[in-house]
């Protein structure tokens, strides 16, 4: 790999052992891809994927603090992933225990964030894009993020580039100010390997269409089409909340980390049908494929036939537009079922900075009514404590469900679901 | 016996039994049991439901044979921090190219700590193809694996 004096003199240690040897790192992470030289991040703020304070993540947070301890801080500051646990979430005293004991690392690392460069109290989403928080790139920014779902929003969506970092090599990057080039920060990368040609009769849910193109593209580009005849060609609130969604399944189902929908996103309508690769092969989606994708989904509760405790709306976190939606959903639900609040305990998860917007409408005071919770948690990292895993949960997401014992359901089955007499 | 050539991203030399993902593999759904701070976690059995291939079946010590990695971009982190609980597998042979997630994490093994894992990648799709759970594989410094 080339690198210029500077780089050269960082890797022979001039500015401290630490620091070169995060320039070895990222060398050799990108020398396994070819990548000839080191590009300078541009985007003003960076997204980490590390978000709680993981007793057995003792190993990062000691890396870390090697980094506050010889000054090799990010030059940029940082969003990052939602924090693990929320006390306004229902949960038996054996759970909250286990809460203290998994997540005792989190008063050290929330110590840790600020010294390493935190943006702000309102930092903690997965969904760092949307305008209430506040870190979003341009088309052709260079970033160094992690957090599989907003890495593919930004490259998708806001045309960015990014590789799909992991958790530590995302602050490396921010640390130096670089990124190795390969991959999607190359023009040659973004082109599509697949033609995803969508044939349903109505909207796909995002969450299963994201599912499904994930599990067949792995970690390969498709290019939808079909899809902007259902979701329309402009990339306003309620259309990027549905590939917010879309991209998420895509990247925890498969690990997708650029799309492109014809008609709608940026490198699709810049350069039409020339970013499909020659040989790009077909994947057809029909009604009769979603429906097979999501039969494919095991359960995996003690007693399947348990009653649901818990129900967890917003991973990745809602959009202020989806918050707005889902009260009206629930209202209406409620109204059709006859009830008055519903009937599993409810959490929809969103930033705090959109809950803050959010708080100025008339939803909030709406959505209280009906005894949904709004929480700032990140679900899955919930759901990973020993002590809620065995706690039957359904959700609407399915990284969630990748991710933890959650059942999936669609956005009407779970609305009608949590509005009716559990039997 | 059947032998396969790859590129080396981490050299070593060991012998070890096959545990065989024949789809993606997920790393932070697969090592969620590894991370636990218990016994039950020290074997590192796969706790991917979605991976019927080997879900339940203990990775520690083994050599993990798979096309790449999928899913969260925690993916490297967790192998760093599993590597540091001594929880990881003895090497992890990948059919197709390393993914940049899990290469994070073999490469922070191998830069920051005393104890790397040897990885060997585009193995092939026929490597993938022919390895079974169960059986014995040698690997070479030069990225020479030999199934039995």
């Amino acid at each position: 790999m080339f690198l210029t004096e500077e780089q050269q003199a960082i890797l022979d240690g001039k500015l401290g052992e630490t620091k070169a040897k995060i320039m070895k790192t990222l060398i050799k992470y990108g020398e396994l891809y070819g990548a000839d030289k080191m590009v300078p991040v541009t985007q003003e703020y960076g997204h980490l994927v590390t978000n709680a304070g993981v007793i057995s993540w003792k190993a990062a947070f000691n890396l870390m603090q090697r980094l506050i301890d010889d000054g090799a801080l990010p030059r940029e500051k940082f969003t990052l992933d939602p924090r693990p646990y929320d006390k306004n979430i229902p949960c038996s005293p054996v759970e909250k225990l286990i809460f203290k004991i998994v997540y005792s690392q989190q008063k050290r690392y929330e110590k840790q964030l600020w010294q390493l460069g935190k943006k702000d109290e309102d930092a903690h989403t997965c969904t760092c894009y949307l305008k209430e928080v506040g870190n979003i790139p341009k088309k052709g920014d260079i970033l160094s993020w992690a957090e599989s779902s907003a890495v593919v929003y930004a490259n998708s969506v806001l045309g960015a580039r990014c590789n799909r970092n992991s958790g530590i090599l995302e602050l490396f990057g921010s640390v130096l100010g670089l990124v190795p080039a390969f991959g999607f920060i190359l023009d040659e990368n973004r082109k599509a390997d697949w033609i995803v040609e969508v044939k349903t009769t109505k909207k796909p849910e995002a969450q299963i269409l994201g599912s499904a193109i994930g599990m067949k593209v792995v970690d390969q580009v498709p290019f939808v089409k079909g899809l902007d005849k259902f979701i329309g060609n402009t990339l306003d609130e309620k259309t990027t909340s549905y590939l917010k969604d879309f991209g998420a399944a895509t990247a925890s189902n498969g690990a997708v980390g650029l799309y492109h929908i014809e008609n709608l996103t940026p490198e699709a309508i810049e350069m039409g049908e020339n970013i499909i690769k020659e040989g790009a092969k077909t994947y057809v989606i029909d009604d009769a494929e979603l429906e097979r994708v999501k039969a494919s989904y095991p359960v995996i509760w003690e007693d399947p036939n348990a009653k649901p405790k818990l129900c967890f709306i917003g991973c990745p976190h809602l959009s202020l537009f989806q918050l707005i939606e889902w009260t009206k959903k629930i209202e209406e639900n409620l109204k059709k079922n006859g009830q008055k609040k519903v009937t599993v305990p409810t959490v929809f998860t969103t930033a705090t900075a959109v809950k803050k917007e959010f708080d100025k409408t008339e939803y909030a005071d709406r959505l209280k009514k009906t005894g949904v919770i709004v929480s700032f948690i990140c679900p899955l990292t919930y759901s990973a404590s020993p002590g809620s895993s065995k706690v039957p949960v359904i959700t609407n997401s399915n990284k969630f469900r990748t991710y933890s014992t959650a059942r999936y359901y669609t956005d009407d089955e779970i609305a009608d679901f949590i509005t009716k007499e559990v039997k | 016996m059947k032998q396969f050539k790859g590129r080396v991203v981490v050299p070593g030399e060991l012998t070890a039994e096959a545990v065989v993902s024949k789809q993606g593999f997920n790393c932070l759904a697969s090592f969620k049991k590894a991370l636990l701070p218990l016994p039950s976690g020290k074997e590192a059995p796969c706790d991917d439901q979605n991976n019927e291939n080997i879900y339940g079946i203990k990775m520690a010590g083994k050599a993990l044979c798979l096309p790449l990695t999928i899913g969260s971009t925690t993916g490297g982190m967790i192998i760093y921090c599993v590597g540091d609980m001594g929880r990881l597998p003895a090497c992890m042979l990948y059919s197709k190219e390393v993914d940049p997630v899990s290469a994070a994490g073999i490469i922070l093994n191998d830069v920051w700590t005393d104890t790397p894992m040897p990885v060997i990648d585009k193995l092939g799709d026929e490597f993938l193809d022919y390895v079974q759970n169960g059986m014995k594989i040698n690997i070479h410094k030069d990225g020479t694996v030999e199934v039995f």
